[in-house]
């Protein structure tokens, strides 16, 4: 073909318009359809398992749905209104949720961080801080049920540890650490604290392990003792990770009642004359128990709004880089 | 002269001493909380081969008798099973389930997100670490509702399977972004040869890259398949029929009678439960450390 038709504005022209009509047809296209024929089964599970859901959550907390769930009446605010007038319960799952949240938190986040310091600054034989972590590792690996049965036996006031260990050290054993309060509390607390302490220990350690030695070296050589490597250098150098793992767990915590669920098994009353009942079990068992789903999803829209708002949070706080590594160590 | 010599062994003495001191407080503050958490795992071990109830952590006898469950029905309290094997059946149909519905989608969507340019592709990257740190548990009415919908509840085997979708749902943003790891790391240049020798891009996913990442995908289809073996909230949430049981609603039942508890036949079942996990914590320990820092294990 001559150069000056190849080149003129006609033929341009007309060879991007068929271009521009080739994307359209399917088959021999497949540049710009491909792509969704591989997301589409992952968006269809997404949108039926995570925006759907959502969508009807909220829904639902403005209905009376009652026995069966597919039966919705639209009411208007009166949920919340209950919630917030009428509901004797709402102040005390309230004050037990604050609890489990700050105390578990307090285990979840700092006592993590000694844990890594201590695997993987003190002890320099890595077979040995291996074996430590993979120990704390336990409790998460655990099936919730066999874990609640575990516990079950190491409170049993008969054939139990926990009792005989607290009595050779002089401390209280009461007969029922299921269900009397301030022990059933603190029962809560270790339970799931064991279960999320290994989370933070695993980002801090790989954060740790990602600091070049030799600062430390340096350090030692200054004339620094151990606990001031801690504070003035490793410290800092993890604000980002403890930031993370802190939000993070304060966020799953909310939301997590599984494994009181399962330690405070046999029905809705147990957890709750327990008061360990917080407030995403409360709405579980007003939904699942009581049959009351509308009144269950008026309650659970409040942890929706705080998951949404924590994940508001977390993009404009680390961004989409610090999330996907959050245990990576700015030098 | 003496005086100064002595005051450096002194201070050498002192300095040891601080040393061990120190070691003593990093394994104390390591190893004392562990205390409850081993005990508890010797225990289980213990009782379930011991005759009687353990007393802390001695048995009473040594003996198989607690294991006759695997061949005959089993007596708890007021309830009766005939057999343990439909149980077993009900747990591994979860635990199939999860792996069979999440994994294809995960491998054929983390493909796109690595290789592929098309409109939305960071929206969808941004949006899966959203939903993985979103809270799936606060769903559960409204996933009712949905399985209610799909008609899926309330009909024996097939609300197994729903409870199998449910999980797999919740858990496909996660493993979506493993795999899309795993494709990152294959080199561009086998699939141009593919698609040089004729193949469409189906088939050099299907054919080249899926052989590939094998390690990566039977990493993760472990991991789910744990997940679906240990799965007890949405079973138990959703599962009402006592025959459609697995093995973690079975147990929860058995613990919430109150009425007896024979502990060693519980002990025994819990053990005969935990083999596979066991197993695959006993074989994966590397790569447990990993892939729990990604975040395969929400926590």
């Amino acid at each position: 073909m001559k150069r000056y038709v190849r080149e003129s504005p006609i033929f341009l022209g007309l060879t991007g318009f068929l271009k521009r009509v080739k994307r359209y047809i399917p088959g021999g296209v497949s540049g710009k359809v491909l792509p969704f024929f591989f997301m589409s089964p992952f968006f269809i599970l997404i949108s039926v398992m995570w925006f759907a859901p959502v969508g009807i959550t909220t829904y639902m907390a403005f209905t009376k749905t009652q026995w069966t769930i597919t039966n919705m009446q639209f009411i208007g605010l009166d949920n919340f209104v209950r919630i917030f007038t009428r509901d004797i319960r709402v102040v005390d799952t309230i004050y037990i949720t604050v609890l489990y949240v700050s105390s578990v938190l307090a285990i979840n986040a700092f006592f993590s961080l000694v844990l890594a310091i201590f695997t993987t600054y003190f002890i320099k034989k890595e077979p040995i801080s291996m074996a430590i972590r993979l120990a704390w590792l336990i409790p998460r690996i655990t099936p919730a049920v066999i874990y609640a049965l575990l516990w079950r036996w190491f409170i049993d006031p008969n054939i139990g540890l926990l009792n005989t260990l607290l009595g050779s050290l002089g401390l209280p054993t009461p007969r029922d650490w299921l269900l009397t309060p301030p022990y059933s509390q603190i029962l809560m607390i270790a339970v799931n604290g064991y279960v999320g302490a290994s989370f933070g220990m695993i980002i801090y350690s790989a954060a740790i392990t990602s600091i070049p030695r030799d600062i430390f070296h340096a350090a030692i050589a200054d004339g620094a003792t151990d606990l001031q490597v801690c504070r003035h250098i490793i410290l800092p150098l993890l604000k980002w990770p403890i930031f993370f793992v802190t939000s993070w767990q304060c966020l799953s915590l909310i939301s997590s009642y599984e494994h009181i669920l399962a330690l405070w098994a046999g029905g809705a009353g147990v957890a709750r004359a327990a008061e360990v009942e917080v407030w995403a079990l409360y709405a579980y068992s007003k939904a699942f128990y009581a049959s009351e789903y509308g009144y269950g999803a008026a309650l659970s829209i409040f942890l929706v709004a705080i998951g949404l708002i924590f994940i508001f949070i977390f993009f404009r706080v680390f961004g989409f880089e610090r999330m996907m590594q959050p245990s990576k160590v700015e030098v | 002269m003496a005086s100064k010599k002595s005051g450096y062994r002194a201070a050498i003495r002192k300095a040891k001493l601080m040393n061990l001191l120190k070691y003593v407080i990093v394994y104390s503050v390591l190893l004392i909380p562990l205390i409850p958490i081993l005990s508890m795992i010797a225990w289980l071990i213990v009782q379930s081969f011991s005759e009687g109830p353990t007393s802390g952590l001695i048995p009473r006898g040594f003996t198989f008798e607690n294991f006759r469950f695997l061949w005959h029905p089993i007596r708890f309290g007021l309830s009766e099973y005939p057999n343990i094997w439909p149980i077993v059946g009900n747990s591994l149909i979860l635990a199939v389930g999860t792996v069979a519905f999440e994994i294809p989608v995960a491998a054929l969507a983390g493909y796109a997100l690595s290789r592929m340019k098309f409109p939305g592709r960071v929206a969808t990257m941004k949006l899966i670490v959203a939903l993985h740190a979103f809270p799936g548990v606060i769903l559960l009415i409204a996933l009712f509702y949905i399985l209610n919908r799909l008609g899926l509840y309330g009909k024996g085997i097939l609300t197994l399977i729903g409870v199998a979708l449910v999980k797999a749902g919740l858990g496909v943003p996660m493993d979506t972004w493993i795999l899309k790891g795993f494709f990152d790391g294959i080199p561009w240049e086998l699939e141009w040869a593919a698609m040089v020798d004729g193949c469409s891009r189906f088939q050099t996913w299907r054919k080249i890259l899926l052989p590939i990442i094998t390690p990566g995908i039977s990493a993760v289809a472990i991991f789910s398949f744990m997940g679906g073996w240990g799965e007890f909230l949405l079973a138990y949430t959703y599962i009402k029929r006592r025959e459609f049981y697995p093995i973690s609603v079975f147990l929860y039942s058995v613990i919430g009678e109150f009425v007896f508890v024979d502990w060693g036949l519980l002990a025994a079942v819990a053990l005969f439960y935990m083999i596979p996990i066991l197993v695959f914590y006993a074989l994966t320990q590397k790569t447990l450390l990993k892939l729990q820092l990604v975040g395969a294990v929400k926590g």
